[in-house]
């Protein structure tokens, strides 16, 4: 393994059992009835690359090809079967925002809370209160509790905090389709930025544009197996997608 | 991006080795992010009593409706008279409220906070850690009550009482936090777990030394003598007689012969035995938990 090796995916296999028996009479019932208890699942099968330090790299595939369980299993969220998965600092992303947002407490008590989530401590979020608000833009809602605010808000603020997370990767999970235009150019902006500062960087989206805007490296899944490894171009190719086809990104992609 | 060419060295990258990702130092980590579980502890007393009247008071209110029962009703029937009772019930309450609060709330703890532990990673013990100490918080009151209660009869504690104090805590925050990491990780598996929970806290209250003094026991120990042994086993046994140690008995007029007749022999070697296989626990708890919580993502 080289030394600026940032992530490393090493013949990754991860299945899951499909079962519902989550008390332990419907355990009971079933296996007396001799009925299967659960099914396996294999939704990433022998996955292997490396990515450098710097290295951007976009997962495509279609739905249910594994994409986002291969970001969890990087997050660290899952843990895989079978083979390894290693990676080097701090991993934060763009997946799930807001997830630890709680509509009960006010917008500024929400970006310390999922500010804590993400991994920062008091004094980070003091030092990036500033920079998180006006990136949002939310500065007189800030008050407010959560529950009143607009999904699209609720968002902006969920992503303001993501953003500004200290990482050294970035995972980021088919999130920029939310969010009105100017603000999803603003987010883009400010990834390419993250990206300009040296970030390794996990990007899974249908886009084709943004995956070519953003990443160098391309990955395609399908049915859990990696056909194909290349450029984020060819890799668009790969897997049948238009570059012109998405009516979504084009703005967003010119915005770089 | 270095630039050395001598054989490359996992150290020699400032970003320290390559890791695997989410691998945690369960309780210790949780305890170096600890303004996480300050702030995850808040925004639960928030959320709790968010909207209603009297807000943080409905923490005093059960207690207190628990406490009037247990003193008038089962006062009724007792035929067995203990010189203050009250403070007797008062004692182990807190701590009986204390290990309900850790078994109830602690088992749905993982269960409660699937949205985070399914996308985010933070060490999940974070979550059972976070409700046991809740718990804590809402002893606070309870101990200020039963101090005013302790101050006007009396209360003179030896140095003992006031190692019972403490001890007593210990014993019931280490077997808590115990209680708490096993149920909310078997409960990620088998629903069943907080249904066991609720049972167990329905026995819980009969069979520690809180509504009865500990004498009674002593009094039906003779023929029982494994039984007796059994009910001594119980940590929150331990925890409810040594806080009866520390309140009940320096506020009453004979402490000395009411010990004698009320606490069991070698209670402080039993106790710090006790506290001795909490930890010992604490650390099972945590192997199982860090084995567990593997799965916790997909299983939710």
């Amino acid at each position: 393994m080289s030394d600026s090796a940032s992530i490393v995916v090493d013949h990754v296999v991860k299945r899951f059992k499909l079962s519902n028996q989550k008390t332990i009479k419907r355990l009971s019932v079933n296996a007396a009835k001799g009925r299967e208890l659960s099914r396996a699942f294999t939704a990433l099968d022998d996955i292997t690359f490396t990515l450098n330090q710097g290295d951007t790299l976009g997962l495509m595939g279609l739905n249910g090809s594994g994409k986002s369980t291969l970001l969890k299993l990087i997050s660290g969220v899952m843990r895989p079967d079978e083979g390894k998965v290693l990676a080097r600092g701090r991993i934060a992303g763009l997946i799930e925002v807001g997830a630890g947002f709680h509509p009960d407490l006010s917008g500024r008590e929400n970006i310390y809370l999922n500010g804590a989530i993400l991994g920062m401590t008091k004094p980070q979020i003091d030092r990036k209160l500033e920079s998180i608000v006006a990136f949002s833009e939310m500065e007189q809602f800030l008050g407010n509790s959560v529950r009143h605010y607009s999904s699209g808000m609720f968002m902006r603020l969920a992503f303001s905090v993501a953003v500004h997370t200290e990482c050294d990767i970035f995972l980021i999970d088919e999130v920029l389709a939310v969010g009105d235009q100017p603000f999803k150019k603003k987010c883009m902006a400010r990834i390419q930025d993250l990206k300009a500062e040296g970030r390794t960087m996990v990007f899974v989206s249908h886009s084709a544009k943004q995956v070519v805007a953003l990443c160098e490296r391309g990955i395609v899944l399908q049915k859990g197996r990696m056909t194909f490894d290349g450029t984020a171009r060819d890799a668009v190719k790969a897997l049948g997608y238009e570059l012109d086809d998405d009516d979504d990104a084009d703005e967003v992609a010119a915005g770089e | 991006m270095t630039t050395a060419m001598a054989p490359a060295r996992e150290t020699d990258n400032p970003l320290g080795p390559l890791r695997v990702p989410g691998a945690s130092g369960g309780l210790i980590e949780v305890f170096r992010r600890r303004y996480l579980l300050k702030l995850l502890v808040r925004k639960e007393l928030r959320v709790r009593y968010q909207g209603s009247v009297i807000g943080l008071g409905w923490s005093y209110v059960q207690p207190l409706v628990r406490f009037a029962m247990y003193y008038y009703i089962i006062g009724l029937i007792m035929t067995h008279r203990t010189p203050g009772r009250a403070l007797l019930i008062f004692s182990g309450l807190i701590m009986v409220q204390f290990a309900s609060n850790c078994l109830g709330q602690g088992s749905k703890a993982i269960l409660k906070n699937k949205s985070l532990v399914r996308k985010i990673n933070l060490p999940r013990e974070m979550f059972p850690v976070s409700n046991v100490a809740v718990s804590l918080y809402h002893m606070l009151p309870m101990y200020v009550i039963l101090l005013i209660g302790v101050l006007i009869n009396g209360w003179h504690p030896d140095g003992r009482a006031v190692l019972a104090i403490f001890l007593g805590l210990a014993i019931a925050i280490v077997w808590g936090l115990a209680t708490a990491l096993v149920l909310s990780a078997t409960n990620v598996f088998f629903r069943d777990t907080q249904n066991v929970a609720d049972v167990i806290n329905v026995v819980l209250r009969w069979v520690v030394p809180m509504i009865y003094p500990f004498g009674l026991i002593m009094h039906h120990a003779q023929g029982h003598a494994f039984l007796y042994q059994v009910y001594l086993l119980n940590p929150l046994t331990s925890a409810v007689l040594l806080a009866d140690r520390a309140f009940w008995i320096p506020s009453m007029a004979n402490p000395a012969k009411l010990a004698a007749a009320n606490m069991p022999s070698h209670l402080f070697e039993r106790s710090f035995l006790m506290l001795l296989a909490g930890l010992v626990a604490l650390g099972l708890a945590q192997l199982l938990f860090s084995r567990l919580e593997g799965r916790f993502a997909e299983q939710l």
